[in-house]
């Protein structure tokens, strides 16, 4: 019988002949990714257990980014048990904040994550890279920890889930939307413990930026990966990075725990209301709800293509009075290429900041808390209570073209009406 | 392994945020991340929490992120176990690795707040002493056995040395 393009990665990492969902099994990783809020947990329990040397320092990823830079003492002492680290154990993959961004945009940037491997994170959005035809999943500190021991890590084989998008798709619709679209469909838990596998002839034509933010949200449907078949698209991003990576493509007889098959050209851009990524709603839909706080960027939309189209729309415009809005792009080099393209200038210019790479606000770390009572449209993940501050605040989240189109009337709006 | 504690409930896809705030991710210590267990959507939960509690809920918990600061927050308050109708797939592993026990079953319905609940975890008998219910659950699959009867992931590789 055939395999799904997660069924043959996994199976490619392990010594066996086949591999059935269901089963567990032991794999060799390709990447060990840790951040400044879950690695020094992976450190302290490798050296708790008496453990001196990581397995292959080449293969170990080490990015402070949640709380970097430091926001606090306390941070600043998460930030130096990784500094550390890396340096006793000759980590050449650790990123300090001049040249680092936030992780999941950072790897494939870097081609650090290229199709074909297998990968884990200590951060739940690993599964972004599965838009390069990776598998790559969530994992936890321990499970890091002993990645450092041996290069290897437990799973339970996922059964698979494709998603069949067809059609074609309005202006201002793209990845985010469709990731929206799809986990208001099926829930938070609709692809529990699930690979998922994007494809249709919509896919195909979405740009990798795009298909970074749908994999990125696969986590908010309970999905263990968000795959994407390899193609030309993909092949001319990784084209410039030397190591060895293959293109898997499912076979045509694999089976499917389900199947979904949508047309998508109707479909305008999508908002998720407060508290759960699934409680989605069309951008039509939400009249007069007022905004306090703008947020564009982070780990699923703080791209380049994502900094251009919001300020495509924030030209020559000005933010509404009272609004805040944080435009962070995702890393470094994004930072700079929006500065030079004169993106940066554009954002100030409407009444917004322009800051450093750092997954801050979208977590409720730094650099944008929401207070009581305050309500923020962003084009990051989670909107879960609390996430961005004070229990008693409203996430809303979108794609960076409403988010930018809400900062200039106040109101969440459709970027038509701008 | 016999755990006998008084149940609190809770609904379906509590995520992490609500079990411990990104906020307090600046610590690794358990019984300072176990005071502000469950605090955004339950302020008085760690002070009527007593130690050996169980916690009881519905679908999808422990969703959201890969914090493993959340199943140590709750192993720090005092909770012996968890009950839910299912779990998201990071917080199940991170239990296992951290050793927090924790059963799949669909009885959580016949279970309320309040309730003092016995779990037998070999067996996978959950009584409720309250009501006299008693309800067979599936034990873990072989290899996650072997992991939480050595301890945790680490206790494994340390013993193994992997596979």
């Amino acid at each position: 019988m055939g395999r799904t393009i997660a069924e043959k990665i996994l199976l490619a990492h392990t010594d066996k002949k086949d591999i059935a969902p269901g089963q567990f099994i032991e794999a060799t990783v390709d990447i060990a990714l840790g951040n400044d809020i879950t690695a020094p947990i992976a450190i302290e329990e490798f050296k708790k257990a008496g453990f001196s040397r990581v397995f292959d320092r080449s293969k170990i990823v080490l990015v402070p980014d949640h709380f970097a830079p430091a926001k606090d003492l306390r941070s600043a002492n998460q930030c130096k048990i990784l500094a550390n680290f890396a340096k006793e154990q000759k980590i050449k993959n650790y990123f300090e904040i001049g040249c680092m961004g936030i992780e999941h945009a950072l790897l494939p940037e870097l081609g650090l994550v290229l199709p074909g491997d297998l990968v884990i994170g200590a951060d739940s959005h690993t599964c972004t890279y599965g838009a390069l035809g990776v598998y790559s999943t969530g994992i936890g500190s321990t499970d890091l920890a002993r990645s450092f021991v041996d290069g290897k890590c437990w799973f339970k084989v996922p059964g698979s889930i494709k998603f069949i998008y067809k059609g074609k798709l309005n202006k201002w619709v793209g990845g985010k939307d469709l990731i929206l679209f799809t986990i208001g469909k099926i829930g938070v838990d609709g692809a529990l413990y699930k690979a998922m596998e994007f494809c249709g002839p919509v896919i195909r034509k979405l740009g990798m930026d795009d298909r970074f933010a749908m994999s990125n949200m696969a986590i908010e449907a309970g999905g263990r990966a968000g795959i994407i078949e390899p193609d030309d698209i993909t092949k001319e991003y990784v084209s410039k990075f030397k190591r060895k990576m293959r293109f898997y493509k499912s076979d045509p007889d694999a089976k499917y725990d389900k199947v979904y098959e949508w047309d998508v050209t109707d479909l305008e851009p999508q908002v998720a209301c407060p508290h759960l990524p699934s409680n989605v709603k069309p951008v039509s839909e939400l009249k007069d709800i007022k905004v306090d706080q703008v947020v564009i960027g982070s780990c699923t939309n703080g791209r380049i293509s994502d900094l251009r189209i919001s300020a495509k729309i924030l030209k020559n415009k000005k933010i509404a009075p009272g609004l805040k809005l944080i435009v962070f792009p995702a890393t470094q080099k994004i930072y700079l290429e929006a500065v030079k393209e004169g993106l940066a200038e554009i954002f100030v210019k409407a009444g917004g900041v322009f800051s450093t790479p750092t997954c801050g606000p979208c977590l409720g770390g730094h650099m944008g808390i929401l207070t009581e009572g305050e309500v923020a449209l962003a084009t990051t993940n989670r909107n879960f209570i609390g996430r961005m501050g004070s229990p008693k605040s409203f996430v809303y989240l979108s794609n960076p073209a409403v988010a930018a189109a809400s900062a200039i009337t106040g109101k969440i709006t459709h970027p038509d009406k701008i | 392994m016999i755990l006998k504690g008084k149940v609190h409930k809770f609904g379906d896809d509590i995520n992490t945020d609500d079990i411990i705030s990104a906020k307090y991710l600046v610590s690794t210590d358990p019984k300072e991340l176990g005071s502000h267990c469950m605090e955004a959507i339950a302020p008085d939960f760690v002070k009527k929490v007593a130690v050996g509690d169980i916690i009881i809920a519905g679908n999808n918990f422990g969703c959201g992120s890969s914090r493993e600061h959340a199943p140590v927050a709750i192993k720090g308050c005092g909770v012996s176990a968890v009950i839910a109708k299912s779990f998201a797939a990071i917080f199940f592993r991170n239990a296992i690795n951290i050793g927090l026990p924790f059963l799949e079953s669909d009885a959580v319905d016949k279970i309320n707040e309040g309730d003092i609940i016995e779990i037998d975890l070999n067996s996978g008998l959950i009584k409720n002493l309250t009501t006299n219910q008693s309800f067979k659950t599936q034990g873990f699959p072989k290899f996650l056995q072997e992991l939480v009867t050595e301890g945790g992931l680490m206790n494994w590789i340390k013993k193994t040395g992997g596979r």
